[in-house]
């Protein structure tokens, strides 16, 4: 794959700005997250957390079982804030 | 990782890392960090990103007043170039009562003292700054145009690169597990990789700052308490300033990539460590959010998170040496306000350690919970 391939489509990261940030030593998916955003747009990480995870254990010569996966977020998939508005009812 | 240091900050988030690279910049020569996930893994990383200054206490007016004009030159004063996001769109702060709008008017005298430019404002000057707000039952509302937003990430990172430039070591997933104390003085640290022997340490743990004191036998009264936040997709710049209340019991803002950050806080939470999101939040933000601005409810929500408050009794910070053990610092207790308090609070703490003259004058000791008569910071979502 070319470096100006993007990895992550929500937020443009290319493939080059990834393996940067991995030998810069972010080799945590939690850490590449935060200082990229990578996996924080709308897809939720669904393309871009596989690539990046293979990216580390690739550069770290780690086995990929040992990547964590960052905590998943609801929604799985966007919901308007009218949708969620009219699921309210005042009782906790 | 170093065996031995002049001093050991345990917390590697804003805070910590703020205060690491004002020692380093007062001459401090070994500095080290000790972070037991990644940075920002902790309250820094899961705050709403806002910066205010429209407070309700002096105390808590210095410190943010003073932390905001860091923020505005924070390249400068890091010697790093990173965009930390700085975005001073302002808070727009709505009062529902005659009651509520009137500690307002005490809170502006006292922010105007300080040199901070709030302002009481008229309900039309409200919808000209947002067109789309709902004012059903607001009665008046104040404005400070120099509040904003940074991206508490970025921030963070560049003071753990500006830091580490000077040469504090900084390690992530290192943990803190005791600290070790003869006769009233720090002797050293334990963690999960070695043993650091030193004579200062520095509680910036968040809300793990009570766990850390009693390693050191202080009892910090704090209590963590879980907030809940989400975002929405990103879209063209609609809203400038943060919208707030609380008594309505809301914030939301739009950040300089598009996407709106809104919270409330939570009835009577429970003290805990809690990082769990909740279906319920999700709704009952939605509800709040679309009946003040309606004009956001076709944007959808991609993400929920949740966070620690760590409160003390008065909502107001504790940033002070030890009186019973000598050589132990604190940087706790920000109430849900560090992020926007850190760069002026990591300059205190690095002129306390060094003993050099306090950059701004605060009183905000442990000893005050003690003593009773607090000042209450009633501003607080």
């Amino acid at each position: 794959m070319k470096e100006d391939t993007i990895v992550c489509r929500c937020e443009d990261i290319t493939l080059g700005e990834l393996r940067k940030m991995i030998k810069e030593g972010y080799t945590t998916l939690d850490e590449i997250k935060r200082i990229s955003r990578l996996g924080m747009g709308p897809c939720q990480g669904d393309t871009c957390l596989q690539i990046a995870a293979r990216e580390i254990a690739n550069i770290t010569g780690k086995d990929l079982s040992e990547i964590k996966m960052p905590t998943s977020r609801p929604p799985k998939t966007g919901i308007k804030l009218k949708e969620l508005a009219g699921e309210y009812k005042d009782e906790e | 990782m170093k065996n031995k240091a002049d001093v050991v900050v345990i917390g590697g988030g804003v805070v910590g890392n703020s205060i690491a690279f004002n020692l380093a910049k007062e001459g401090v020569k070994d500095v080290v960090v000790l972070e037991k996930e990644y940075l920002t893994s902790g309250a820094s990383g899961r705050c709403g990103a806002g910066i205010r200054q429209q407070w309700g206490t002096e105390m808590n007016c210095r410190l943010a007043k003073a932390s905001m004009d860091i923020f505005e030159n924070i390249n400068e004063e890091l010697g790093v170039d990173r965009d930390i996001e700085l975005k001073q769109g302002g808070y727009l702060l709505l009062a529902y009562s005659e009651k509520e709008i009137e500690q307002f008017r005490k809170n502006i005298k006292l922010q105007n003292s300080l040199d901070i430019p709030s302002r009481e404002i008229s309900l039309e000057e409200v919808k000209e700054i947002v067109p789309y707000i709902n004012l059903d039952g607001v009665v008046g509302a104040t404005y400070c145009p120099t509040d904003g937003h940074a991206n508490p990430f970025y921030t963070t990172i560049a003071y753990a690169e500006a830091a580490e430039k000077l040469g504090v070591e900084i390690n992530t997933y290192t943990e803190a597990l005791d600290i070790k104390v003869e006769n009233g003085k720090i002797k050293g640290v334990e963690t999960n990789k070695g043993f650091i022997e030193t004579e200062t340490v520095v509680n910036a743990a968040g809300d793990f700052a009570k766990e850390v004191g009693k390693m050191a036998g202080i009892e910090i009264p704090v209590r963590p308490e879980r907030h809940e936040i989400m975002v929405t997709e990103k879209v063209n710049p609609l809203q400038k300033p943060m919208v707030m209340s609380f008594s309505y019991d809301i914030y939301c803002q739009q950040t300089p990539d598009g996407s709106f950050i809104m919270g409330y806080g939570p009835e009577d939470p429970p003290e805990s460590h809690s990082r769990k999101s909740s279906w319920y939040f999700m709704e009952k933000m939605a509800h709040k959010t679309t009946k003040l601005l309606p004009k956001l409810e076709e944007l959808r929500v991609i993400r929920q998170w949740a966070g620690s408050y760590t409160m003390t009794p008065d909502s107001q910070p504790i940033i002070d040496g030890s009186e019973d053990v000598d050589g132990f610092y604190m940087a706790v207790g920000f109430s849900g306000h560090g992020f926007m308090m850190s760069p002026m609070t990591g300059k205190i703490i690095a002129k306390m350690i060094t003993g050099k003259e306090a950059p701004i004058d605060l009183d905000l000791t442990l000893k005050r919970f003690e003593r009773g008569n607090l000042i209450l910071e009633p501003s607080v979502v």
